[in-house]
C-alpha cells in the first residue's frame, strides 16, 4: 500500500522491455492491457488517499527529501493521473485490433513497448516531486511518442515525427535550462523546497530568466499557440490508437506541468502579479483559439480538424489557468479532464472508421452513418461535447470557463469563448454532414459496423462524456478541490 | 564588469545561438539534428559552470583535497547527455526511414512531394 506511487511508474516501465521480447502475437497488446487496467486501479487508490487534501510524500529508494528523489501526491496530481490511467485503461483494449491493421506486423510487440514507456512517462510527469526528474520523465515520454507516431501508415508520419523531434527537443531543452538557472539560484530540485527558498532570490535577473525559459519550453509542449505548428501532422498521421492516447493526455500532462511551475514553485503572485504573464497568455491563447479553430474549418481530413481542434481546446485551458482565481483553474482542471473524454472519445471513433475503410478523409466519411451507425453516433455526441451543448461535458467546463471570466469582470472574453463554440459548430457539422446527409458511395457498399473491442472503448467515453455533463462531483468536485489546494496551501 | 572572467558564459551564448540558428536556417534534415546537438552541448557547459566552486577540484574523492566543485550538476549533465544521444539517435533513425521514403533529406523537396489539395 505504502509503495503504490512507486508501482505505479515500475509496473509499466518494467512491461515496456517484457512487451517487446514477446512474439508478434496478441500477447503484447493483452500484457499492456493488464498493465493499463493494474494503472488505473492503483491511480483510483491514491485519489482515495489525497481526496481529503493530504499529500503522499514517497522517497525514492529511502533516501529522503530534499536530498533524494521524491514522489509527492496531491490533489491536483492524483486527478491528472487519474485522467491520463482512465484514458489508458480505454484505449489500450482498443489499440489491439486497431494497431494490429495499421502498422507493419513485424513491429506489433515494438509498439507496445513504446506504448508502455510513453505511459511510464506520463505518469511519472504527474507523480514526480522533483524537477529534474519531471524533465527526465518529459523526455523519456517525448522520446517514445515521437516513435510511436513515425509507425503511422502514411509516409508523412516520419516528417511528422521529425518535425515534431526538433520542436520538442528545442523545448525540453529550454525547460533545461531554466531547471539549471532555478538550481543555481537556490541549490534544490525538489519541488516543495524550491517553493520554499525562491521567495528570497525570486527578484534577481536569473530567477526572471528562469522563469521565461521554463514558461516558453512548456509552452512548446503543450502546444500553445504559436508554437502549436508541430500538433496537427503528429495527430494527423500517427496510428489511431497512437493518436486517440497522445491527444488525450500529452497535452493535459505539459498544462499540469505550467500549473505546477506557475502556482507550486513560483506562486501565483509572482507568476502573475509581477511578471506580465496574464495578458501575455490570453492574448495568445484567445488567438490560438480563434485562428485554429478556423483553420479547422478548411480541412479535408478529419483527423486534421480535431487536430487543430485540440489546439483550440488547450487555448481554452490556458485561458482558464491564467485567469489565476478558483474559478479559472476549476475551469482549466475541469476541461482537463472532459477534453480528454471528449477528443479519446472522437479520436476513438475516427479509428474505428480507418479500421472499416482505411482512411479518415472527409470525402471518404460519406454516407457512413447508415453504414456504421454506432460509430458515427459516437462521434456525433462527442462533437456536441466540444460544442459545448448542454448534458454534455464540454458544456461544464465552457460554463465554469464563462463564469470565471465574468468574475473578473471580462466580458469580452466570454463573448470571445460563446464565439468560438460557434467556430466548433462549423468544423463539428463538416464530418456530420459527411456522414449523415450525403450518400454512401458503391465501393463501402460492403462496409459493416466496427467490431464490438473497438465500439466499447469508444463508447465508454461516448457514455462518460453524458455522465460528467450531469454528475459533476467527480469532475468538477475534483478539479474545485484541487484548484483550492493550488491556490491556498503552502507546499 | 568581468567580461574575461565568464568567458565560460559568452561560450554558452554562442553555442547556443549558432546551434539554434542552425536548426532553424538549415533545410537539410542532418544538419538540423547537428544544430540541435550543439545546441544541447551549450546547456551542458552552462550546468557544469554554474556548478563550479572557485579553488574546487574535480568532484572525486582523494586525499589532502579540502575543497570540491559541486557534483549534482555534473551528475544532471550526464543524465542530459543521454537524453541527447537518444534524440539524436532517434532523429537518425527518422532520417535514414525518410531518405528511404522520399528518396531525399532536403526539407524544401520533401515539402515539394507532398503537397496535396
Amino acid at each position: 500500500m505504502d509503495q503504490l506511487p512507486a508501482l505505479l511508474i515500475v509496473i509499466p516501465l518494467l512491461a515496456a522491455p517484457v512487451a517487446a521480447a514477446l512474439p508478434n502475437n496478441r500477447l503484447p497488446w493483452l500484457l499492456a492491457t493488464a498493465v493499463s487496467w493494474i494503472v488505473f486501479a492503483i491511480a483510483v487508490a491514491l485519489m482515495v488517499r489525497v481526496i481529503d487534501s493530504s499529500v503522499i510524500s514517497y522517497a525514492m529508494g529511502g533516501w529522503e527529501p530534499p536530498w533524494g528523489i521524491e514522489l509527492r501526491i496531491d490533489a491536483l496530481n492524483a486527478f491528472v493521473l487519474l485522467i491520463v490511467s482512465t484514458i489508458g485503461a480505454v484505449v489500450t483494449p482498443f489499440a489491439g485490433r486497431s494497431v494490429a491493421a495499421e502498422i507493419n506486423k513485424d513491429n506489433i510487440s515494438l509498439f507496445y513497448c513504446l506504448f508502455l514507456l510513453t505511459y511510464t512517462g506520463l505518469l511519472g510527469i504527474t507523480a514526480t516531486g522533483d524537477i529534474f526528474n519531471l524533465f527526465v520523465f518529459l523526455e523519456i515520454s517525448s522520446l517514445s511518442s515521437y516513435a510511436l507516431i513515425a509507425l503511422g501508415r502514411d509516409r508523412r508520419a516520419l516528417t511528422a515525427a521529425y518535425q515534431y523531434l526538433i520542436m520538442g527537443t528545442i523545448g525540453a531543452t529550454f525547460f533545461l535550462i531554466g531547471v539549471g538557472l532555478l538550481y543555481s539560484m537556490t541549490g534544490t530540485l525538489n519541488i516543495p523546497d524550491l517553493a520554499d527558498r525562491l521567495p528570497a532570490v525570486i527578484e534577481s535577473r536569473t530567477a526572471h530568466s528562469a522563469f521565461a525559459f521554463v514558461v516558453a519550453g512548456i509552452g512548446l509542449k503543450l502546444a500553445l499557440f504559436p508554437v502549436h505548428l508541430w500538433l496537427p501532422n503528429a495527430y494527423a498521421y500517427a496510428p489511431s490508437a497512437v493518436s486517440a492516447f497522445i491527444a488525450a493526455t500529452a497535452t493535459k500532462v505539459a498544462v499540469y506541468i505550467l500549473l505546477r511551475l506557475l502556482f507550486t514553485v513560483f506562486g501565483a503572485e509572482f507568476s502573475f502579479g509581477r511578471m506580465p504573464l496574464q495578458p501575455i497568455l490570453i492574448v495568445l491563447s484567445v488567438l490560438g483559439i480563434f485562428v485554429t479553430s478556423t483553420v479547422a474549418c478548411a480541412q479535408s481530413d478529419a483527423k486534421r480538424l480535431l487536430a487543430y481542434s485540440s489546439v483550440a481546446q488547450i487555448g481554452y485551458m490556458v485561458v482558464g489557468l491564467s485567469l489565476a482565481t478558483t474559478a479559472g483553474l476549476t475551469a482549466a482542471i475541469t476541461h482537463m479532464f472532459n477534453h480528454a473524454l471528449m477528443k479519446g472519445a472522437l479520436f476513438l471513433a475516427l479509428g474505428a472508421v480507418a479500421y472499416r475503410i482505411g482512411s479518415t478523409r472527409l470525402s471518404d466519411l460519406a454516407g457512413l452513418g447508415r453504414a456504421m451507425p454506432w460509430t458515427m453516433s459516437a462521434f456525433s455526441i462527442g462533437g456536441l461535447s466540444l460544442i459545448g451543448v448542454p448534458l454534455t461535458a464540454g458544456f461544464i467546463s465552457k460554463w465554469y470557463l464563462i463564469v470565471a471570466a465574468l468574475e473578473h469582470d471580462w466580458w469580452w472574453l466570454a463573448l470571445a469563448l460563446l464565439l468560438t463554440s460557434l467556430i466548433a459548430v462549423i468544423y463539428v457539422w463538416k464530418v456530420v454532414e459527411a456522414a449523415w446527409f450525403r450518400d454512401l458511395p458503391a465501393a463501402h457498399s460492403e462496409v459493416r459496423e466496427a467490431p464490438l473491442s473497438l465500439l466499447v472503448p469508444t463508447w465508454l467515453l461516448v457514455a462518460a462524456n453524458l455522465w460528467f455533463g450531469i454528475d459533476t462531483r467527480f469532475s468538477a468536485g475534483l478539479a474545485a478541490r484541487a484548484a483550492e489546494w493550488l491556490l491556498g496551501a503552502t507546499p | 564588469m568581468e567580461f574575461l572572467g565568464h568567458y565560460n558564459y559568452w561560450i554558452v551564448i554562442f553555442l547556443m545561438m549558432a546551434g539554434f540558428y542552425t536548426v532553424i536556417s538549415r533545410g537539410n534534415l542532418v544538419k538540423k539534428i547537428v544544430g540541435l546537438n550543439i545546441f544541447q552541448t551549450s546547456v551542458f557547459i552552462l550546468y557544469i559552470s554554474i556548478g563550479h566552486v572557485s579553488g574546487g577540484a574535480a568532484p572525486i574523492l582523494a586525499e589532502g583535497v579540502p575543497v570540491y566543485s559541486n557534483p549534482l550538476p555534473q551528475v544532471l549533465i550526464l543524465t542530459a547527455i543521454v537524453v541527447g544521444v537518444a534524440t539524436t539517435a532517434l532523429g537518425l533513425a527518422l532520417v535514414v526511414r525518410i531518405r528511404e521514403a522520399y528518396g531525399t533529406v532536403e526539407e524544401e523537396e520533401i515539402h515539394l512531394q507532398d503537397i496535396d489539395f
